[in-house]
């Protein structure tokens, strides 16, 4: 079975306006989005700025009101939950994306990475402070950090800071949203390399959100591609990289740089190749509302959005 | 004539920090020809948005020595009315954030035709307005007559950029500084903007400088690549050689800690410690010793100098010589335990 | 726009509205009522008690409050014991005169803030900067009645430049153009002080305001394109740290309430201000409670003003 299988799952912001300001519409942020991680695995969550991926992930978390659909998570549906302290909850943690903004800058390392275990788990002052030792021996960082601050580190050591707090309550799941983008290159390895290190040593499912293929490919077992709030196309990585069938799909990979720049002049052929395609072909791919059709098996494991035919 | 636009020697840039100069930039030299892409690769911390706001005068409290000729003539000491008439005109600058970087009181068409309007004050309005027109078609924006009229917070990152540029390019600049202009982009935007980038620069036999941390964009945009670290260069080189035969420890390293290709599932390669601040960087010897303590002291120069290795490929320092990763070796000894 | 503009007029109807019933509440819960002071004490209780009877005053409060209301949106804001005459027609001369002070006031402030603010948030840091900022932080440890007195005392009886009180010389024709002087030249000296005073909170804001807009990313585009510094300051930096200025316009006219009803009490300036003191101290209920009224309408006024101000300068809330 599998850890977490999303089912039909729909996030809609309402739009108000209107001299009373009441609700004349919604935004169909997150638009029937279905997909299941198996354990210990990693699945990819890839889309432009506004597909949808962010709230997706904060939907499955708690941190989004689901408008309809399941989300079970161990066999349970989540949608049911309301409380944010039911032990489901404490299994399923959050990385962010900015380490520099997503720690409360006033507080200690040791009250950050706490914070969690003051939630679930009544400890005294000694056990939780040796439990916050090793969370950070954990993560490569020394336990004296402890007292320090966050500005006291580099983007890298935040991030690091931001997983201790995640793993303090040996959660099953991580959601990773965008966890390298504001880091150097450098320091992205360091993180992603530590990231598949937990993984192995405490049975870690990842959910990891980006825009980034290039750390996607690096990352990920299965990849769901979302636009405009729906999946376009869903599979393995072979099946997304070395076939992929939408042009939305196509579209994206194309993009990617080659960082071998003797590649460069037929990237650019390819490339252009794509965008003819894109602009010929687009409403066979899209629905009058511009949105992806309903997904459809081409394989076992790879989904495409693809119209009915005939 | 010479192609050259741009000579920098021996650029000093220094902040002052609690009473003390600090260079973010220390003895760069570098030049930039018509028509030639110059990627200048770095972390945050290497001093290349630095070295770029040296060249466009934008420091206002900074400490700055060394020579930028910008086509034969000086521009650090330049009388700020002289300085005036180029920035915009001759050269131009394009920023990482689109959002910020544009008024958001002034309307597109106000903030083109400034750019315009500073350079060519006998520009009448109506012709203003064609200019401008004129520059979004060139920048690919679909409806240039209803852009006009548009705040920045009306348009799409994309768009924003694609203003960005049309100013930029305004009075068809002989050098354009890009500092991250596409790092806030989505991937298939980044994609349009840089190939607009090229054929710009194409028609308009422009200079170009890219400032990027992204290696993928040097490998699809670069002529030749300048690596900087702590405030150096430490390693120059047209674009092939670069990536093909990088030299330098710190190109190496960056070269192996992205995801590539056939890398996949492999361990990236980690470099040791961190960037050092601009307080503490290392002034004497090889500033990335500390980060590669596994190499001997004496690889390393005591007076690290760049040297031409082949022509046009400059390195910093002679720990390359004896540069290997510590993974390397673990599996060289390995192979030689099976054999 | 115009939605942006209606709904927050809706908005500021309910305010209006709590504002009336809190000003009635208060007026229910001061002693006495309307006769309390009109009455000979040697007059019958009983017949007091039909006068109560008829005038209302008996009735439950929701149907005095109803009564109240409508005879205040028909400009009937009741008697004033004290001049013998109808509340409405008390305030609306002195409504013109505080009306004027305040105009003055104003623009005397803004003549004050704009260049000093703008001065030493451009050369933030240096000596001009120092002097300005001393100014302000001066201004704002100086409660206004003390300075208005010593101004008073310094300006009106020392130097004898300025008339000490009233808001025009007695026994000058109305139109006349002696009869105007004489009105700017008693408005003059309580604007000045009034003004010196309040100014600081706005020479403070645009100080913050420009230090602000001058890190912004877009000031260091304009100078990338090659606009001078004295350009970048004109059309980049101030116009956008103006914005705000503009619309803290609103909040300025709640602040100068507060402000007119000292100033026109020590210069004995006959305005709302001095005619709520007047009142207070004379216990005349029913101008009091008027007047609070109109202030409390100011007030939210004011800040609708604001809102609507900034839905119109700034283009990011004007087109969405």
């Amino acid at each position: 079975m599998a850890l977490l299988e999303v089912n039909d799952l729909k996030v809609h912001f309402p739009i108000r306006g209107g001299i009373l300001n009441r609700k004349i519409g919604a935004i169909k942020a997150v638009d029937g989005v279905s997909f299941s991680i198996e354990r210990g695995k990693t699945y990819g969550l890839v889309g432009e700025s506004g597909s949808g991926k962010t709230t997706t992930g904060k939907a499955i978390i708690g941190l989004n009101h689901i408008t309809s659909g399941t989300v079970k998570f161990d066999g349970v549906d989540l949608a049911g939950f309301t409380s944010k302290k039911s032990d489901i909850r404490k299994d399923i943690q959050m990385i962010f994306q900015d380490p520099y903004s997503s720690l409360n800058g006033r507080k200690r390392v040791l009250d950050i990475v706490a914070e969690p275990l003051r939630n679930f788990e009544n400890l005294t002052k000694t056990e939780e402070k040796k439990r916050v030792q090793e969370l950070l021996e954990q993560v490569g960082l020394s336990p004296e950090s402890i007292i320090k601050y966050p500005h006291q580190f580099s983007g890298g050591q935040r991030q690091r800071i931001g997983i201790a707090r995640a793993i303090a309550l040996k959660p099953k799941l991580i959601i990773a949203d965008e966890p390298v983008s504001a880091l150097d290159v450098s320091v992205q390895a360091q993180v992603l390399n530590f990231m598949q290190d937990i993984q192995k040593d405490l049975n870690l499912t990842y959910l990891f959100i980006s825009h980034d293929l290039g750390i996607v490919k690096h990352m990920c077992d299965e990849i769901g591609i979302m636009y405009k709030g729906r999946y376009v196309e869903s599979g393995t990585k072979a099946d997304i990289f070395n076939h992929p069938q939408h042009i939305y799909t196509k579209r994206l990979v194309a993009a990617i740089p080659d960082i071998n720049p003797v590649n460069r002049q037929q990237q650019k052929v390819y490339r252009e190749e794509v965008e003819k395609e894109y602009q010929q072909n687009y409403n066979d791919y899209f629905d009058q509302e511009g949105l992806a059709y309903t997904l459809r098996h081409i394989s076992d494991s790879h989904l495409v959005a693809l119209p009915q035919k005939g | 004539m010479s192609n050259n636009i741009l000579e920098i020697k021996n650029l000093k840039t220094s902040f002052r920090i609690n009473d003390d100069y600090y260079a973010a930039v220390d003895d760069v030299s570098l030049s930039v020809n018509k028509n030639e892409t110059l990627a200048i690769v770095g972390e945050s911390g290497s001093g290349k948005s630095a070295l770029a706001f040296s060249i466009m005068g934008l420091h206002t409290k900074a400490k700055i020595d060394g020579s930028i000729q910008f086509k034969g003539e000086d521009i650090v000491h330049i009388a700020a009315g002289k300085l005036n008439k180029l920035r915009g005109n001759d050269m131009a600058m394009i920023f990482q954030d689109p959002l910020t970087a544009l008024n958001p009181l002034m309307t597109v068409e106000d903030q083109i035709g400034e750019a315009l309007l500073l350079h060519n004050r006998q520009l009448s309005k109506t012709k203003r307005k064609e200019r401008v027109i004129h520059l979004l078609n060139q920048v690919g924006i679909p409806r240039p007559e209803y852009t006009c009229e548009q705040y920045p917070h009306q348009l799409s990152g994309g768009m924003r950029q694609r203003v960005m540029i049309a100013i930029a390019i305004a009075n068809k600049p002989e050098l354009l500084i890009a500092d991250e202009p596409t790092t806030a982009l989505d991937v298939t935007i980044q994609a349009q903007i840089l190939g607009l980038m090229n054929d710009l620069k194409e028609q308009m036999n422009t200079g170009v400088i890219l400032i990027t941390h992204d290696l993928g964009v040097v490998a699809e945009m670069a002529d030749r690549v300048a690596v900087m670290y702590a405030g150096q260069i430490v390693e120059i080189a047209d674009v092939y050689t670069l990536f093909q035969k990088p030299l330098h420890p710190y190109t190496r390293s960056l070269l192996n800690s992205i995801p590539a290709e056939d890398s996949v599932h492999d361990k990236l390669h980690v470099i040791q410690g961190i960037v050092p601040s601009l307080q503490n960087l290392p002034r004497e010897g090889c500033r990335f010793k500390a980060r590669i303590p596994w190499i001997s002291e004496d690889a390393h120069e005591e007076n690290p100098e760049l040297h031409e290795v082949t022509p046009g490929h400059f390195v910093r320092c002679t720990c390359y010589q004896q540069f290997y990763f510590p993974e390397e070796k673990v599996e060289e000894e390995s192979s030689h335990g099976t054999s | 726009m115009w939605k942006f503009i209606v709904r927050r007029l809706l908005i500021t109807m309910p305010q209006v509205v709590l504002l009336s019933i809190l000003v009635f509440i208060m007026a229910q819960l001061m002693p006495g009522d309307a006769l309390s002071g009109l009455i000979d004490p040697n007059i019958d209780p009983s017949a007091i008690e039909e006068q109560r009877e008829k005038l209302g005053l008996n009735d439950p409060w929701y149907v005095q409050y109803k009564d109240w209301v409508t005879s205040a949106i028909q400009g009937d804001l009741g008697q004033s014991f004290r001049f013998k005459m109808p509340v409405s027609e008390l305030i609306g001369q002195r409504l013109v005169n505080t009306f004027w002070l305040s105009l003055a006031t104003l623009i005397i402030t803004y003549l004050i803030a704009i260049p000093l603010g703008i001065t030493s948030g451009r050369y933030n840091d240096t000596l001009r900067d120092q002097l300005i900022n001393g100014y302000t932080y001066i201004g704002f440890a100086t409660p206004l009645f003390i300075f208005a007195l010593v101004m008073l005392w310094a300006f009106g009886y020392g130097l004898g430049w300025f008339p000490t009180g009233g808001s025009v010389d007695p026994g000058l024709e109305p139109g006349s153009f002696a009869y105007i002087m004489s009105k700017v030249n008693h408005i003059l000296l309580p604007a000045i002080s009034m003004a010196l005073i309040t100014t600081v909170n706005t020479v403070q804001y645009l100080r913050s305001e420009i230090i602000d807009t001058k890190q912004k990313d877009f000031v260091i585009t304009a100078r990338a394109k090659g606009a001078s510094e004295s350009r970048v300051y004109r059309r980049h930096i101030f116009r956008n740290s103006l914005l705000p200025i503009a619309a803290y316009f609103g909040f300025e006219i709640t602040g100068l309430i507060g402000g007119t009803v000292f100033i026109e009490t020590i210069f004995s300036y006959p305005g709302m201000g001095l005619l709520f003191m007047e009142s207070v101290l004379q216990r005349d209920y029913s101008v009091v409670t008027s007047v609070v009224l109109l202030f409390g309408i100011a007030s939210i006024l004011g800040a609708l003003l604001s809102d609507i101000i900034l839905s119109l300068v700034d283009p990011r809330i004007r087109i969405k």
